[in-house]
């Protein structure tokens, strides 16, 4: 079972997604994913994996030839950052339409405007509208047990869906530490070959990527909707499956001290570990105080957020993007569209923060909960708010 | 949990250095981060690492302001960089330095506890160039016992491969050489 | 186009859209449309396949004997290959 080993979080989930023996990577290099597409590059070089490592010149061919391959029937991976993520745009909503198992490691960094490498999540948020399941790791281990769940996942018949793991970029990427690596043997009792719904093949010609009239679009969509719905599923059950095999517990929401909690604090990503500490010195304290992480971002957890905050007076929801001349946050706007409907939905407090790398400590988390819980009862409910930020 | 700052330069090792304390960390079955400071930097600049290490899991994952060690690679970097800031009042600075520690102490306006080691001569005679990463390893691990010095040999002869016994003894005679003062 | 069949409920669209029977667009008969359609006199045409190669169809088709002619199922009566003809061995002429 496992063995340990000390990493590079980004080098671990290359090493991760060679176990699961892709046909074709076809990726381009960015700041902060870089090591994982190299590293990968290095392995098929070295001859541990025998795939077709294609040396695209943009991310746009990187993820066109990832599709390209899938329809052809090979598992693929690409992965990327931001500005990257933006020039694979055109084909992301494709990918999702084709219903190809592509698997996509994001090392998620700030979009450009100023130019930044620094990790925060409006790369993947700009993206979260176009058919793709989104998984969030926090830290090392989920990193690299997602990117082996995911293959699973993506490539069920009941699914046919692209998948991204997301991965604080350096926060995560550039970290050393240690994590438990399954076997080829485990990766390959989990994972069985690829078997595709459709392929392109001369003995059995389809067509892929057709043209949709009016008259189809509609159903076509709708099918599409239900299809990324529906994934949820099979995710718990590839979840429940990893738990037996490997001992390790994934859901769509983590809680972390939510018994009799009455505040609560909503992470994504690698922040959420560090908040865990917060609560740790809070709860100390004697605040009633819980976290909660998500993990599974599409398709969005409905019924694991309801009950999750059964109970929550005040839920305070991080983000690490703004949707410009919106409502704040993306994860903060729909908890909210979630919780809209519900007897007893809480309070809802969005803060924006950790923007470009901006690192987020122990304290500041502390800081935030006490603002709102200690706050002034005259003190302005504003939609949401930016945090850290100089003269705000 | 032990938190440490590194300074040096870009292309000393810095990075190396914290991978190499991470790795030995885990391989006594510790838990351990190792990580840069974050973003892209050129040959010369000065630039940070940073190492937690602890007997349970490590959570916290943001930047380390509060180091209870901190070690300089380079003591060229005084006056250009902050060394000591936001060391722990128990904490302690290693120097790669030939100088008397009261001197570093005094440029520092330091009044913590210090322990010096000429890494640099260290380095030019075991390894033949000034780079005082692997060496600055002994010094580090002397001073806080954070690793056993066995559990830094795996790591540097898988790093290092040919020349990983001269890293080794280097690494061996700082851990020898050091002063705590 | 009076033969194509939707799918009454959204549950039976294809995943990923995908047609599984090759060559379908041949179902469509374009040459429907045709309002003028060309004729070969072959006493003129010198077999370079000029008409061919123009077709945007790609209808017009080399027959045994190394003439040319439309297949009519799909000849939407363009006009180009008349256009192009240099012995103006091509003429358009009305449907009947």
């Amino acid at each position: 079972m496992g063995i340990r080993k000390g990493m590079e979080i980004a080098l671990a989930a290359a090493e991760a997604v060679a176990l699961c023996r892709p046909d074709v990577v076809a990726a381009y290099p960015i700041t902060p994913n870089t090591h994982i597409p190299e590293h990968l590059s290095d392995i098929v070089a070295e001859g541990r994996l025998d795939a077709e490592f294609i040396c695209v010149e943009s991310e746009h061919s990187a993820l066109s030839a990832c599709m390209g391959a899938s329809g052809a029937g090979a598992r693929v991976f690409t992965a990327t950052s931001s500005q990257g993520l933006l020039y694979m745009a055109e084909i992301m909503s494709i990918a999702s339409s084709m219903r190809l198992p592509v698997v996509m490691a994001l090392g998620n960094r700030a979009l450009s405007g100023p130019l930044n490498i620094w990790n925060d999540h409006s790369d993947i948020m700009s993206q979260r509208d176009t058919g793709w399941i989104s998984l969030f790791a926090a830290h090392g281990q989920e990193v690299i047990d997602m990117m082996i769940q995911a293959f699973k996942i993506a490539e069920n018949r009941d699914v046919m869906l692209p998948i991204n793991v997301n991965l604080d970029g350096f926060q995560l990427t550039h970290v050393v530490e240690v994590m438990d690596f399954p076997t080829q043997e485990e990766v390959d009792e989990f994972l069985p070959v690829y078997k595709p719904f459709a392929s392109l093949h001369p003995d059995h010609p389809c067509s892929m990527g057709t043209l949709g009239l009016p008259e189809i679009y509609s159903e076509a969509t709708r099918a599409r909707e239900a299809a990324v719905v529906n994934s949820k599923k099979t995710i718990l059950k590839v979840w429940d499956e990893w738990e037996k095999r490997f001992g390790r517990k994934y859901e769509p929401i983590q809680s972390y001290k939510m018994k009799g909690a009455e505040i609560a604090m909503l992470t994504m990503g690698s922040m959420g570990e560090t908040a865990e500490v917060a609560i740790d010195a809070l709860r100390e304290k004697g605040v009633p105080i819980g976290l909660l992480k998500l993990v599974l971002w599409r398709p969005f957890p409905y019924e694991e957020l309801k009950k999750a905050v059964k109970g929550v007076k005040s839920l305070i929801v991080m983000d690490r993007c703004v949707s410009f001349g919106g409502p704040g946050g993306p994860v903060a706007s729909e908890i909210r569209s979630a919780l809209y409907n519900e007897a007893g939905c809480p309070d809802i407090t969005n803060y924006i923060f950790g923007l470009g790398g901006r690192d987020v400590a122990v304290e500041d988390f502390i800081k935030m909960i006490d603002q709102v819980r200690l706050a002034d009862k005259k003190r302005p409910k504003e939609h949401y708010e930016f945090y850290g930020v100089r003269g705000e | 949990m032990i938190e440490i700052r590194w300074h040096g330069r870009g292309g000393q090792g810095a990075v190396t250095s914290v991978e190499l304390l991470a790795l030995a960390a885990i391989g006594e079955g510790k838990y351990a981060q190792g990580f840069p400071s974050f973003g892209p930097e050129r040959r010369g600049a000065p630039v940070a690492a940073f190492n937690r290490v602890d007997t349970e899991r490590i959570r916290i994952r943001s930047g380390i302001y509060h180091p209870d060690v901190v070690v300089v690679l380079d003591e060229g970097l005084i006056g250009l960089v902050n060394l000591t800031e936001g060391i722990k009042p128990n904490g302690i600075l290693i120097v790669n330095t030939s100088r008397p520690a009261a001197e570093i102490k005094k440029i520092l306006n330091y009044s913590g506890s210090i322990a010096t080691v000429d890494a640099t001569g260290i380095a030019w005679k075991e390894l033949g160039v000034p780079i005082t990463n692997t060496t600055m390893l002994g010094a580090l691990v002397k001073v806080t016992a954070v690793v056993g010095l066995d559990a830094l040999k795996e790591p540097v002869e898988h790093r290092f491969g040919r020349i990983a016994s001269k890293n080794l003894t280097a690494l061996k005679r700082a851990y020898d050489e050091i002063k705590i003062h | 186009m009076a033969n194509k069949k939707w799918p009454e409920d959204w549950q039976d669209v294809t995943p990923g859209c995908i047609v599984f029977e090759p060559g379908s667009a041949s179902q469509y008969h374009t040459g429907s449309w045709r309002a003028q359609k060309p004729i070969w006199d072959n006493t003129k045409c010198i077999k370079c396949g000029v008409c061919y190669i123009y077709c945007p169809e790609g209808c017009i088709i080399e027959r045994e004997d190394g003439f040319f002619e439309a297949n009519l199922d799909y000849c939407k009566g363009c006009g180009i290959c008349a256009h192009e003809c240099w012995p103006l061995a091509i003429k358009m002429v009305e449907e009947g």
